[in-house]
């Protein structure tokens, strides 16, 4: 455990001379990140005539920028790393070093937050020029609890792309599972359509999905649609589903590992 | 000529015979390619859920735009994707000197080297969908029009393979280009709905930088009888003259090609 702390610094360092490096790709990466900006064009439009729900077309663009910055902010892409990897048994070398491989993908994966906060700054000026402060939530509660809304997401995030990779121990087409997984991701989560604006049913059922937790929540809280004794109920909820799919990942992964036979590698 | 469809021939019975391999792979993808499509019609239910029309489009007419991207996705990841993935494999591996000492243009061969057949659960449900929606109109689109549509869907298929070859060029210089697909597709995926819903910035993008518009929007104003013999022509022409572009690049790009292991 001592070990892994000592480790820590190391891992990170790497992990972001690695991000460094390859600054291209990660642009490139970062920017089919643009689902947000499309949505926000298409719900501008439909606002044109009129507020949707109780979204107006200010409420549309504070509600899809915030989005667009969460999402900068929690992405995660281990899924492909640890699919890849699992085939070509390269996960071999990772299982010799004295950290846990989850955690070392983990490192990788946070130790790209400074060019993602960068990246995340001018959205930020823009909501700021286009939208104005007054969008945003001016309860510093809310403020306190939001930093813990989004490493909740990008646990979630992380975690659930753990537990789907881990599949790949035993069935090849755990991309294909994970595309379902994305597609669910998409309605439920509020990415595509805020969830305010489903029939009451879907609104309720998407609460009770870990979906909601990735990107809706954190977004909500932040524009201040929720109250907050609401906001409370829902961060105790977000944690609770990131116990529970951290505890199914590890599950998954240890025994997964039984059946890795590094072949190829 | 004759040669060369005889070639294609070839090429798509291997890929169907290497398809037919996996049957298992093949009932999965055609069910999820099924629920893809359903599943993309979510958001367009919600939208016209709140309004009868969006940017000057009826529900049912945003249903044939859907049908078109439908349909373009398919060709796109079952005949542009797949051969132009391994392109870049090719390249990487520096395997791509098999390639080109074949005794046929390079580009084709390249081009036609892999099929995925179960794709064609795509080009059916965007079939379907310009079924149910016209069947909502209670009318059926004459038949000049349907021409119209499919002389565009022409169109939007060499724009978009023209595309992909200019990403291939681009793979001789940089070689790795995964990401650029990505990009690629996400970008694409905003062209299910009608591109005069865009304004400014993104509509200059989807109309010149990203032909999204000619992808989708125009064939279904053609099917709709909306779209006139002008804009036809000039969209004949635009795809034309992309091709040609592309094909000018792939030459000059090939000429940069440096076997990458021996």
């Amino acid at each position: 455990m001592l070990r892994t702390l000592r480790a820590l610094p190391t891992l990170l360092g790497v992990g972001l001379s690695e991000a460094v490096a390859y600054r291209a790709e990660f642009l490139v990466w970062l920017l089919s990140t643009n689902m947000p900006l499309v949505m926000l064009a298409l719900w501008s439009a439909v606002a044109r005539g009129g507020p949707v729900g109780r979204f107006g077309q200010p409420d549309f663009a504070a509600y899809f920028l915030v989005a667009l910055v969460v999402r900068l902010l929690t992405g995660a892409w281990v899924i492909w790393e640890l699919t890849y990897e699992i085939r070509n048994g390269t996960l071999a070398f990772r299982l010799l070093r004295p950290v846990h491989p989850l955690l070392a993908y983990a490192c990788e994966n946070v130790a790209a937050m400074p060019l993602r906060l960068a990246l995340s700054l001018p959205v930020a000026l823009v909501f700021f020029l286009a939208v104005g402060h007054s969008h945003l939530t001016s309860d510093p509660l809310l403020w306190a609890i939001f930093p813990f809304a989004i490493v909740g997401a990008w646990l979630i995030t992380f975690l659930a792309m753990s537990l789907v990779g881990a599949l790949a121990f035993y069935v090849e087409s755990a991309g294909s599972i994970f595309e379902i997984w994305m597609g669910l991701f998409g309605v439920f989560s509020g990415y595509l359509v805020p969830l305010d604006l489903f029939p009451k049913p879907v609104t309720a059922l998407a609460r009770l999905l870990p979906f909601r937790y990735m990107l809706a929540f954190p977004v909500e809280t932040a524009i201040g649609l929720l109250g907050r004794g609401r906001v409370l109920a829902e961060l105790g909820l977000q944690w609770l589903f990131v116990g529970v799919i951290g505890a199914l990942a590890l599950f998954a992964w240890r025994l997964g590992l039984r059946r890795f036979a590094a072949y190829g590698g | 000529m004759r040669r060369y469809l005889a070639l294609l021939f070839v090429q798509l019975r291997a890929s169907t015979a290497l398809a037919l391999q996996y049957r298992v792979e093949f009932l999965g993808e055609g069910l999820l390619a099924l629920f893809w499509t359903l599943w993309s019609l979510v958001p367009l239910l919600v939208v016209y859920g709140h309004r009868p029309a969006v940017a000057g489009w009826s529900f049912d007419e945003a249903l044939v735009v859907m049908g078109w991207f439908t349909l373009m996705k398919g060709i796109l990841e079952g005949a542009v994707n797949p051969s132009l993935t391994s392109v870049v494999e090719h390249i990487r591996k520096g395997t791509l000197d098999f390639v080109l000492l074949k005794p046929a243009d390079a580009q084709f061969l390249v081009s036609t080297a892999k099929f995925e057949p179960w794709r064609a659960v795509d080009l059916a449900a965007g079939l379907a969908l310009f079924g149910v929606a016209f069947h909502r109109m209670g009318r059926w689109p004459a038949l000049p029009d349907v021409v119209k549509g499919f002389v565009l869907l022409a169109c939007a298929a060499v724009a978009l393979y023209s595309i992909w070859i200019l990403v291939i060029a681009a793979a001789f210089y940089v070689v790795k280009v995964d990401n650029l697909s990505f990009l690629f597709s996400s970008i694409f995926d905003a062209a299910r709905w009608p591109s005069t819903v865009f304004r400014g910035a993104w509509r200059l993008i989807f109309t010149f930088v990203v032909p999204l518009a000619l992808m989708t929007t125009y064939p279904a104003l053609a099917l709709l009888g909306r779209l006139d013999l002008l804009t036809t022509a000039l969209s004949v022409l635009g795809a034309a003259l992309f091709a040609t572009f592309a094909r000018l690049v792939w030459l000059r790009s090939i000429g940069h090609y440096t076997s990458a292991s021996s």
